[in-house]
């Protein structure tokens, strides 16, 4: 790394407040007035499009992996889904997750 | 129902939140730990890496910044590439206003600097499970959520740079990140418009993994709210 103090504490303000202002935005900007009905139903569906596009690339190649698809992570994460819908609980499908992944890691670790 | 015996519903939006933030514990402590540890061998010092945690407090876009700070990228290319990482957080906020859109504005800003991928989804399960909730209620319970996870993320990333040991392979870390995510999305998987947009969502970031940071996943996220929409329309119209 050859930034200068100067342009590393740069690069730390200006992604703080970029950051900021993203988050900051819409919230901040629109307050209390009433938005459009079809804007409202596209916003409702935010969670449920930006999560699984997020999480689907690091479940088929894993960085771990270098990238090559790793047969434990991907059944730890059908267990995962699957949990999760059946118990509409987003504890107990991180404990059926995790616990699934360490059990199929070391299962064909030691196959 | 009697006041006396009764915490404010504030109160208890709030310790709600506290406990529906809590399993994220388990995510904050290794990565926090993990940035600190890779921010100090990247050679930035203890301010800078504290700064980065504290002022950015966004986990990826931390780790893309600071891994493009050792490849000794342009300060620009930095900058566009850590930003395009958090610009999913405009869709969050957008989500948030009909929420909490009433409520002060100081209060709006707090939300914004604590509005990560966590505290936005538990947030939203709970406001769209519960309608009746009040503005304050609301942000009570986003406060609640975000406070387990906050001070931890701070403490272990300082904790990270001093012991500056990598932590173990065998944890398989990377993957406790996805499986969070997917057990955070999963339960609101409750309708076959959620379900067809969470299909698109998925496709089309595959599709366009190649892309730089971020954009392939906004493009997906943007096809899959309108997927969603539209299935919606259609079943609602179905029924009518």
């Amino acid at each position: 790394m050859t930034y200068s103090t100067f342009e590393i504490w740069l690069i730390i303000v200006i992604l703080g407040a970029g950051t900021f202002l993203i988050r900051f935005s819409f919230l901040g900007l629109i307050g209390d007035r009433p938005m459009p009905p079809v804007v409202l139903k596209l916003l409702r569906f935010t969670p449920v499009a930006v999560l699984p596009g997020m999480v689907a690339p690091l479940v088929l190649w894993p960085a771990a992996t270098q990238g090559v698809p790793d047969p434990a992570r991907m059944i730890a994460a059908i267990v995962t889904v699957a949990v999760g819908i059946k118990t509409r609980s987003a504890i107990w499908g991180i404990g059926a997750g995790i616990g699934t992944l360490y059990l199929a890691l070391w299962v064909f670790a030691i196959r | 129902m009697t006041s006396s015996t009764v915490k404010s519903p504030a109160k208890s939006a709030y310790w709600a939140g506290v406990r529906d933030g809590s399993p994220f514990i388990l995510m904050a402590v290794p990565f926090a730990t993990l940035f600190g540890v890779v921010a100090t061998d990247a050679g930035l010092t203890v301010a800078q890496a504290m700064g980065f945690t504290v002022l950015v407090i966004a986990g990826a876009a931390q780790f893309a910044a600071v891994q493009m700070m050792m490849e000794d990228a342009g300060i620009a290319f930095v900058l566009l590439a850590a930003l395009a990482v958090n610009l999913r957080m405009a869709m969050y906020s957008a989500s948030l206003v009909p929420y909490l859109g009433a409520a002060p504005l100081w209060k709006r800003a707090l939300v914004a600097y604590l509005n990560f991928d966590q505290t936005f989804i538990t947030s939203v399960a709970r406001y769209e499970a519960r309608p009746e909730m009040s503005v304050q209620d609301r942000v009570s319970y986003f406060l609640g959520v975000a406070t387990p996870i906050t001070p931890l993320w701070f403490i272990m990333t300082l904790v990270g740079i001093m012991v500056g040991s990598a932590i173990p392979e065998a944890w398989a870390l990377d993957f406790i990140v996805p499986i969070m995510f997917l057990a955070m999305v999963s339960p609101m998987l409750k309708s076959l418009a959620h379900v067809a947009a969470a299909a698109v969502s998925v496709i089309v970031a595959l599709a366009l993994v190649g892309l730089p940071s971020g954009t392939g996943l906004l493009i997906a996220a943007g096809a899959a709210m309108v997927t969603g929409a539209l299935v919606e329309t259609w079943m609602e119209r179905r029924k009518a």
